[in-house]
């Protein structure tokens, strides 16, 4: 066949999807994109684990005493289901999967500062995740995802030791992230990317990133002492032995209260993204909406002890953390007000991430405005360790981190595959689950005010009705979920195709190829003002 | 763009600048890490002082030439500090010869460090105070000064033992994860020194000795730390 010199053939552009295929190109990848890709698949499967744990959760609570699971196997649907959401699917969220694809694209950089190492934390995850599904199958631990001692270290008869080791792991991978992010961010903007130029989402990266480095460590440091008190019979934090369990819930919140806001600060950026492009406005003060996820960040440090208002610390202690606690509402509540006020005048779309930056507005206003009753001496006393802890906590880390990974996801969806969504059923599953959200998780302040304590497997028979409310949702919210699922992966083949702009989106991100070339972009950009949608002609959307 | 720079950077300042502060942000997080030890540390010591007296007086009864471990192992860490930074100006300069000689010493007294950290664990080994000891030993007497400090401070002998054991469980572990720094920045000096021998640093090129420099000077910090609470707080 030596005939045939030439064939002529449509060349594809070379992007990082095409430009090489085996798996070992996958899993040796140093490109940011291909590992927020690894990052995006594996917290989807956990995802997963941990919502059926849910599932299998609220079954139980549909009736007051009910036989589907026994009182044990229901504490360790809980610790499982809080293990791997909070550590295995909420923190690494949106920074290991948006901050990984977008942090170069939107600062104009070819890569992360440290490629091998970004690789080095999914591997770390991975490790991590895979030590707590090993302990899930050996038959899971019941501690709760507090890791309370000392029922974690001297009493709990289950595979303690193997989820902490995950769980340690894990934060090592936080912390690559976040140094990753903070030193790209600092090192490698492109020509005119001044720190006023910044996409808010990098701010709220880089608040996120600070608190990845600075509290991940005391994490990994008491999770170590835990294991080494119940491998050795050692009492470090246990009374009989000496130890003091204070210390323990002190140098745990000392990391998991900041980890909260490592879950809702990514959101808060994604918001600020979606809700400039969809009402076509600058953000309605730039500078105050970037310093207030630094004052987050910041504040976020000093109100651990929130959570132990009833666990036996001083009173004054108690009233400092109550006021330190309160202050946090002020960044938070700058945000809300001007994400509103950007909307205000705004030629507003109501597209699907759209839907969803709304549907974080309103419930993160809840969630937060529930969080001032709970920073509240005496109402603490009154609803701690009950539901309304729960519901407060859902409507920040569902109704808002869910809720924007979900808008951000659809938003940049076209930049990482190159295909559109269908917008009809985007919509449609947004609602399904603001809807399903709020029936699940309404119904559970009530609750927790009338006193129906969190942890339980069974309950008085008055709290049915909302029971079976809160049920009723969660089967609406897991078709919510599965929706997009499908119609996501329908998109990857059967999808129209993007083009490098699908929304008239302002940003770095948006000037390249969909999906982008391997190095990002074919020359270096240089940034002039961020958001300018003033500047931008809308005519033909 | 030469090979000495990775794609991702524009030139080797981007690159040398964005490892440093790699670096530092990652000292960041260490110095978080040992401070979470400190922080329990401190407020034990605070809870339980006679105890932890008793701790003290053991932790630095193990002397060379009357002369306490801790100090010894003070001298030797500084001066090996002294050794990276004369090996970091070498390298600056590009004179790999000097550098590698400076990374032997270096090494020979980072070495010499966990030496004397061995003997030390082993002495405390056979004074029986390491944790989990009662579980191989489980008849073993409460000693003698134990008792008297018992005596003296009125706290039941039971829970001035546990108070005890306490402070050698932080005295392990804070020890133990500062000695595993140590081991880890042996390896990575032995790296630098191979490197080194092959003539590989130039004053464009130094990044890596400079940045395992900051790493070294930050554990040799850390047991700045440790020294007077373990050592000299009695």
């Amino acid at each position: 066949m030596a005939t045939i010199s030439y064939i002529p053939e449509y060349a594809a552009p070379e992007t990082y999807l095409n430009t090489r295929h085996t798996v070992a190109s996958w899993l040796l990848t140093k490109d940011h994109k291909r590992i927020a890709i690894l990052f995006m698949v594996s917290i989807t499967v956990l995802f997963a684990v941990g919502g059926t744990a849910a599932v299998i959760m609220r079954l139980q609570l549909l009736t007051p005493h009910s036989t589907l699971v026994e009182a044990e196997t229901y504490n360790k649907l809980f610790t499982l289901h809080g293990i791997v959401m909070v550590f295995f699917f909420l923190v690494p969220s949106i920074p290991a999967t948006l901050g990984n694809f977008l942090v170069p694209l939107m600062i104009g950089a070819r890569d992360l500062a440290f490629p091998r190492i970004n690789l080095l934390s999914w591997y770390l995850y991975i490790t991590g995740a895979s030590l707590t599904i090993t302990c899930l199958i050996l038959g899971g631990a019941d501690t709760g995802w507090t890791f309370y001692t000392p029922y974690s270290s001297s009493f709990s008869n289950t595979h303690v030791v193997l989820a902490i080791t995950g769980v340690f792991i894990a934060g090592f991978s936080s912390i690559l992230t976040g140094l990753n992010f903070i030193v790209t961010i600092h090192k490698m903007r492109c020509p005119g990317m001044t720190w006023f130029r910044l996409p808010l989402f990098i701010w709220s990266m880089y608040a996120t990133s600070i608190i990845f480095v600075l509290a991940t460590p005391v994490l990994a440091i008491t999770l170590a002492l835990v294991c080494l008190e119940r491998i050795l019979g050692v009492g470090i934090f246990d009374p009989n032995l000496g130890g003091d369990p204070i210390l323990f819930q002190h140098l745990f919140w000392f990391y998991s209260h900041p980890a909260v806001y490592i879950m809702i600060l990514p959101g808060l950026g994604v918001i600020s993204e979606l809700v400039t492009c969809y009402s076509r406005k600058a953000p309605f003060g730039y500078s105050f909406i970037a310093m207030a996820s630094l004052a987050i960040a910041i504040l976020g440090f000093l109100v651990w002890a929130h959570h132990m208002f009833i666990a036996g610390i001083s009173i004054y202690g108690g009233i400092v953390f109550s006021i330190l606690s309160f202050m946090v509402a002020i960044p938070s509540a700058i945000k809300v007000f001007n994400w509103t006020a950007t909307l205000y005048k705004g030629s507003i779309q109501l597209d699907t991430p759209m839907l969803y930056a709304l549907g974080f507005i309103g419930l993160f206003t809840i969630g937060g405005l529930t969080g001032l009753f709970l920073a509240t001496l005496g109402i603490d006393m009154h609803v701690h360790d009950t539901y309304f802890v729960i519901a407060h906590f859902h409507y920040i880390m569902v109704g808002g981190a869910v809720m924007a990974y979900m808008g951000g996801l659809h938003f940049w969806w076209p930049k990482i595959t190159g295909k559109l969504y269908p917008e009809w059923w985007g919509r449609i599953a947004a609602l399904i689950l603001f809807f399903g959200f709020n029936l699940t998780f309404f119904p559970q302040f009530l609750l927790g005010y009338l006193g129906m304590p969190r942890r339980y497997y069974a309950y008085a028979p008055e709290f049915q009705v909302y029971n079976v409310m809160s049920t009723a949702g969660a089967s609406i919210l897991a078709v919510g979920y599965l929706l997009p699922l499908g119609y996501l992966l329908w998109s990857l083949r059967w999808g129209r195709t993007a083009g490098p702009n699908p929304f008239k989106a302002a940003g770095l991100e948006w000037t390249t190829a969909s999906p982008p070339p391997p190095d990002n972009f074919e020359e270096t950009p240089v940034a002039g003002e961020p958001y300018n949608y003033h500047e931008m002609d809308f005519s033909d959307v | 763009m030469s090979d000495l720079v990775a794609h991702q950077f524009d030139d080797l300042e981007q690159q040398t600048e964005a490892d440093t502060l790699g670096m530092w942000t990652f000292l960041a997080t260490e110095v978080l890490f040992f401070g979470g030890m400190i922080c329990g540390y401190c407020v034990y010591r605070l809870l339980y002082f006679p105890a932890w007296h008793e701790g003290s007086l053991i932790v630095d009864n193990f002397r060379w030439l009357g002369v306490s471990s801790g100090a010894w192992n003070t001298a030797v860490l500084l001066t090996s500090s002294l050794t990276v930074a004369m090996g970091v100006r070498a390298a600056k300069m590009g004179d790999n010869q000097f550098l590698a000689k400076m990374l032997v010493l270096t090494l020979l007294l980072g070495i010499a460090f966990l030496a004397i950290k061995a003997a030390e664990y082993t002495h405390e080994y056979h004074e029986g105070v390491v944790p989990g000891y009662s579980l191989f030993h489980p008849d073993e007497e409460i000693s003698g000064d134990l008792r008297q400090a018992a005596a003296n401070s009125q706290i039941a002998e039971n829970t001035l033992r546990h108070e005890f054991q306490l402070f050698w469980v932080f005295y392990f572990f804070m020890t133990g994860v500062h000695a595993l720094h140590m081991v880890i920045g042996v390896g990575l000096f032995t790296y630098l020194l191979i490197e080194a021998r092959r003539g590989r640093f130039t004053p464009k090129k130094h990044a890596p000795v400079e940045i395992m420099g900051l790493y070294w000077h930050f554990v040799d910090l850390v047991w700045i730390f440790l020294l007077p609470l373990l050592y000299l707080v009695r």
